[in-house]
């Protein structure tokens, strides 16, 4: 579904990714683990179009979208969040819910001036939508509330509402339990099963092992901007360079 | 009508003011798209002198109609915006404000010498834009019903933009343009048609003012304006649309407020000097003390719906009883 190949992001002489090679198969978890500054940001960012890679392809659906914005990259059914939460805090928890159905919506202005059947029938299924979503993230009892005031877990949580509301099919997560206690992060390792079982594919990005052990069919391991190692989880536990990666080596 | 502003007058409210105090609303407005999607433009007085001298001109050298010369002066802001966006728009903060601070002078000084590059380039002379003199001796033909009909549908728009999908859009855009983009927005664009709607209204405004005003100069078009405009929409709050409207209204009003109750001679007679022929510098300092204490004190604006909730909590009476779950 997603494949990656010799990519490479300079900054400077500075190789942030270093001809990286990566697939991402339809219907799985796959992990994305590494040290911090291993480059795994920089990574989602060259997938999700916010950043563009110096070298190399990125296929998704066998479309090459290394050079596409954005909003054409989330059109083509990619959906992601983000390291820092980065909801639309002033606005409500519904509103952010709906402004990610955007792509899915075609009243225009002209529409919203006259109300036309189009835009009333458009913005009743966005609502209704947005519910379905809130709930099924624990979240509609919040609808009216400001993202913003939101506690912690909870913002993320909406967060994940919000990138699965673009109906993506593939969901990139950055580290999308930084900061939760072990019993939220459990739950929320839940949550991923459970949009796996719906038919989506995601990349999470996780520091937490944990989570990574619950989730993932399989796992890579960046290092410096270059891809260390694939497999499972326990062959990635047992691998003597990612042991190295993340602990040195011993003289 | 009549009625009213003779019941008014005491106050300093005659009708010539309530019509600079509408254009004040309209222009409020103008500015008020921009910023409801994140864009700090100070563009506005540039595309309010377009407006002005394409209608006028249209009206007094060719004998347009009032109402299509009007429109024709719209479509000018628009297909300029529509240029000058592209290129401007890909700045942001304080970097978009220079450029467009930039592109306002452009035209006031384009507007002077309209008239002598002409000459320059065509070896041919006219007499257009008149130079740094202006038009003189325009008939008035803005009545108060025009102003009226144009701040209604300016108000209904913005009332309607703010529960449509093109407005959520342009609010995402100013929350988190980034994350707006990966949400599926096509941020450019959105920003674009923001950008020329709010041209397009100021140059309306500028239309109508132009009518209003019996002699137009290049130099109502400047920085001042620019910023006059900008106060306005921060007064009155910008992101709530009855903002702009109150905003634009109430800072037109407030120097015949204070001129009515000869404020100014009164500190003239304190610091001992004549004030009353100072009223332009008055009215910029007012300006200035306005913005400041709005930004630090009221940054939601006097239309702020939030402002007014608490205010109506505190002031009801028994609300700890009544408002306690």
């Amino acid at each position: 579904m997603l494949e990656l190949q010799g990519v490479s992001r300079l900054f400077g002489g500075l190789a942030a990714l270093n001809t990286v090679n990566m697939t991402v198969n339809a219907g799985k978890v796959v992990g994305l683990i590494g040290p911090n500054g291993a480059g795994k940001t920089t990574l989602i960012n060259c997938v999700s179009g916010l950043d563009h890679p110096t070298s190399g392809v990125i296929h998704f659906d066998g479309v090459e979208i290394q050079n596409k914005a954005p909003h054409q990259i989330t059109a083509l059914g990619l959906g992601r969040t983000y390291q820092n939460i980065r909801l639309f805090g002033d606005l409500t928890v519904l509103e952010n819910v709906i402004i990610a159905q955007h792509q899915h919506g075609k009243a225009n202005l002209l529409d919203s001036l006259f109300q036309s059947p189009r835009h009333r029938r458009e913005f009743k299924q966005q609502v209704e939508r947005a519910f379905e979503l809130l709930k099924r993230f624990h979240l509609d009892s919040f609808s009216d509330s400001r993202a913003g005031g939101l506690p912690y877990g909870d913002q993320r949580r909406l967060e994940m509402a919000r990138a699965v509301a673009t109906a993506p099919r593939l969901i990139l997560l950055d580290e999308p339990t930084a900061g939760m206690n072990p019993v939220e992060t459990h739950e929320f390792g839940e949550q991923i099963l459970k949009l796996r079982d719906d038919g989506l594919t995601l990349l999470v990005i996780e520091h937490d092992m944990a989570l990574i052990s619950q989730v993932c069919d399989e796992v890579y391991v960046l290092n410096f901007g270059e891809m260390i190692a694939n497999g499972t989880v326990d062959a990635i536990k047992q691998n003597q360079d990612v042991i190295e990666a993340y602990l040195g080596r011993e003289d | 009508m009549d009625a009213v502003f003779d019941f008014l007058a005491p106050v300093g409210l005659n009708e010539t003011n309530f019509q600079f105090m509408l254009i004040a609303a309209i222009l409020g407005c103008s500015i008020y798209v921009t910023l409801y999607g994140g864009m700090f433009s100070l563009a506005n007085a540039g595309f309010m002198a377009i407006g002005t001298y394409v209608s006028v001109v249209l009206t007094q050298r060719y004998d347009w109609p009032f109402v299509p010369a009007i429109i024709a002066g719209m479509v000018a802001g628009g297909l300029i915006a529509i240029i000058v966006g592209l290129p401007v728009l890909r700045l942001s903060d304080i970097y978009l404000a220079i450029a467009t601070i930039g592109f306002g002078e452009v035209v006031v000084v384009l507007i002077r010498n309209f008239d002598r590059i002409y000459e320059e380039i065509f070896d041919k002379k006219i007499e257009i834009t008149g130079g740094g003199k202006g038009i003189k001796n325009i008939p008035v033909t803005t009545d108060t019903l025009h102003l009226i009909i144009f701040l209604l549908i300016v108000v209904y728009f913005l009332y309607r933009m703010q529960h449509s999908r093109f407005g959520r859009a342009l609010a995402a855009i100013r929350q988190d343009e980034t994350v707006a983009a990966n949400l599926g927005i096509n941020v450019v664009y959105y920003k674009n048609v923001a950008f020329i709607i709010g041209a397009m209204i100021a140059a309306g405004a500028g239309g109508l003012s132009g009518h209003l005003n019996r002699v137009i100069e290049p130099d109502d078009y400047d920085f001042d304006r620019a910023v006059d405009i900008l106060t306005y929409a921060v007064l009155g709050g910008t992101t709530f649309f009855i903002g702009p409207v109150v905003g634009g209204m109430v800072l037109r009003y407030l120097p015949e407020l204070l001129r009515r109750l000869k404020v100014l001679s009164f500190v003239g007679s304190i610091v001992g000097r004549d004030l009353t022929n100072e009223q332009a510098a008055v009215d910029g300092i007012i300006n200035g003390i306005v913005l400041i204490l709005f930004i630090v004190y009221l940054p939601g604006g006097l239309a702020d719906p939030q402002l007014w909730k608490s205010l109506y909590r505190r002031l009801r009476p028994n609300n700890t009883q009544k408002g306690a779950p």
